[in-house]
């Protein structure tokens, strides 16, 4: 077993963990691509086209209890081998307070592909869904109010994307005629610079497992400051 | 349609009709514009625009090393700027699978309840200045002004401290610190007791905030409510309590549970919340001051710390180890988290996923705010104009995190 963060994992219980990865496996293997327990969270992938008939037995199964939706999070893995075709990933999280576990359900979604909205098993969705879709582009099909969100009223884009500019594609001025800000394309006097040399120093490898002398203060070394 | 200030008629009177709320209404909490539809004086529907502050956090922190990332959790939640910061060492901890030693953990959840009353002072007064009481504005940011000081004394800043690190804090506490929080701690009790007499009996108070925004425990599971506003509902819930990080397994301290539901509830639970924040900031004090006295406050591995600067100047390693630190940063190997902690406001949670190197592939973040103003259409359905007010304070709306 690797080195795991003690002060975050005092809760967990593994064997509780496997046991609900199994039953989930077990009552919904029409919906799953894969369950299992990654480094103690749970994961579950499931088929695109079942997330919500998913998302209903999570909430509903006295097992689970997964009454609460944390979060929505679009991931954007444009290029990924082997599975160029799926572009996106939609992660949900939900959160039993009966049994005091989180679970995490992801969906691969392709680029011109929709997801089947979840407002109608958490209200919660609504907006996670439309965050999602404005910073990704990932439409939420049967969605009831899919608007951006959080960028401006009209933008254009989305800049969540991995292939969208970190210096977006324009810039906002005063318009001194209008009397109102307005948008102009972005001129840049200095292209972008990018500090991402790679080296040969590689840093940390794997899980980092803290030797005894780590964490032994020395407190001569300590009064010499 | 004729604008005027910040209020936009629109329609006959008598028909219903639609208001513009903000975006610069001293009663929207910095950036809300709510557009609200009314029959006379009574809310139908409730749509709020948000963004109006939105910074591309997240597209930034993929931009940035983990260490760079650090300072814009400062200013996601501006309010209790330490327990963001924490939420995102707790992601990077547990993607490296490091450990931090025991006085770093005590300082972290001090230096988080310090934080938490300092937002929960920031929080009653201006929620007390919204329903019409002015006084409790000034005696709450006067406390509020320590906890500033608190600050800057640990971290050099008053504000945006970015004082914790992936593996422990930036640096020791300074000398008397300890004493000087002893010393104000009875003063803040004080000031806490005064502010529930001016509150809890007062007649407008209770008129202004019972009954005003209730939410029932299915209602709040289902719109995603978490911290003080799913316990005002009595879901007994506290990250804390039930999926303890750091230390706080060893800390004696309860969680306050409403019963009904209401403005009132909620603001009797973070008026108790504070008081247990002075119980466990006391026992956090007796720790450092006794047992964790002189102990190490980081972990001692300059891969992913940075080496004391005398060392750096005295040896090769340390000055490699010191320049790798802050220009390349270091790896943090593949995999993927969700970390989440109670922040005063509920739960904020940091789902990162790490492909190796320097910086992180995606960061989401999840703030606690942003699911309790998407519930503000049901909560203020069927209410007058006035009570929005009430329904924003009891929500603790910041707009630091929820446009991120």
């Amino acid at each position: 077993m690797s080195y795991t963060s003690q002060h975050l994992q005092k809760h967990i219980q593994p064997d509780v963990l496997e046991e609900v990865v199994q039953h989930i496996k077990t009552s919904k293997s029409d919906c799953i691509l894969q369950a299992e327990v990654i480094d103690s969270e749970m994961v579950v992938v499931a088929r695109r086209a079942d997330i919500v008939e998913m998302l209903y037995f999570l909430r509903d199964d006295a097992q689970c209890q997964f009454k609460i939706l944390v979060d929505i999070c679009g991931v954007d893995w444009l290029g990924r081998e082997g599975r160029e075709q799926e572009r996106f990933d939609v992660v949900y999280h939900l959160l039993s307070v009966a049994k005091n576990l989180r679970l995490r359900v992801k969906v691969h979604v392709a680029e011109e592909e929709s997801v089947p909205t979840a407002t109608d098993v958490f209200s919660s969705a609504n907006w996670y869904e439309r965050e999602c879709y404005d910073l990704l582009g990932i439409p939420f099909e049967g969605h009831p109010d899919l608007r951006r969100i959080l960028t401006d009223y009209d933008f254009d884009g989305h800049p969540l994307r991995k292939d969208f500019p970190l210096t977006g594609k324009v810039e906002a001025y005063y318009d001194e005629k209008e009397e109102r800000v307005a948008y102009k394309p972005l001129d840049m006097p200095q292209e972008f610079r990018e500090f991402d040399k790679t080296s040969n120093w590689q840093g940390v490898s794997g899980n980092m497992v803290l030797a005894e002398e780590d964490n032994v203060f020395d407190e001569d070394e300590f009064k010499n400051t | 349609m004729t604008q005027t200030h910040n209020v936009t008629v629109t329609g006959a009177p008598e028909q219903p009709f639609t208001l513009n709320f903000g975006p610069q209404h001293p009663a929207a909490h910095g950036v809300l514009r709510l557009v609200l539809e009314m029959d006379g004086e009574v809310i139908t529907r409730a749509d709020p625009h948000i963004g109006l502050l939105h910074r591309g956090t997240e597209k930034l922190i993929e931009n940035k090393t983990y260490i760079q990332a650090l300072p814009y959790f400062d200013r996601l939640d501006y309010v209790s700027m330490m327990c963001q910061e924490h939420v995102w060492c707790l992601a990077v901890e547990k993607l490296l699978g490091v450990d931090i030693p025991k006085r770093a953990q005590y300082i972290r959840v001090l230096m988080s309840e310090v934080t938490r009353i300092a937002n929960h002072l920031l929080w009653i007064g201006c929620h007390a200045l919204d329903v019409g009481a002015m006084s409790v504005f000034l005696y709450a940011f006067k406390e509020r002004e320590f906890t500033f000081d608190f600050y800057e004394e640990v971290s050099g800043a008053r504000m945006h401290a970015n004082y914790f690190r992936p593996g422990g804090v930036g640096r020791d506490l300074p000398e008397g610190f300890t004493e000087k929080v002893t010393d104000w701690l009875p003063q803040l009790e004080k000031t806490i007791d005064m502010i529930e007499n001016l509150l809890s009996e007062n007649r407008i108070w209770k008129q202004r905030l019972v009954g005003i925004g209730v939410v029932t425990p299915e209602q709040a599971q289902n719109w995603g409510f978490t911290g003080p506003m799913l316990r005002g509902s009595g879901v007994p819930w506290d990250l804390r309590k039930s999926q303890p990080y750091e230390c706080y397994d060893e800390l004696d301290f309860e969680i306050p549970v409403g019963k009904n539901g209401d403005s009132y509830d909620r603001y009797l639970i973070r008026m108790e919340e504070m008081s247990q924040s002075v119980r466990l900031c006391r026992q956090c004090i007796s720790m450092l001051e006794g047992g964790l006295k002189d102990q190490p406050w980081k972990i001692q591995n300059f891969k992913i710390s940075p080496p004391r600067r005398e060392q750096m100047k005295a040896d090769m390693e340390s000055l490699i180890h010191h320049f790798k630190y802050f220009t390349e940063g270091f790896h943090v190997p593949e995999g993927e988290t969700y970390q989440a902690i109670e922040a005063p406001k509920g739960e904020m949670g940091v789902y990162l996923i790490s492909t190796g190197g320097p910086k992180p592939y995606r960061c989401k973040i999840r703030a606690a705010g942003y699911a309790h103003l998407q519930g503000l259409d049901f909560m203020a359905k069927g209410h007058m104009l006035a009570d929005v007010t009430t329904i924003i304070g009891t929500q603790d709306i910041v707009f630091g995190d929820i446009d991120r």
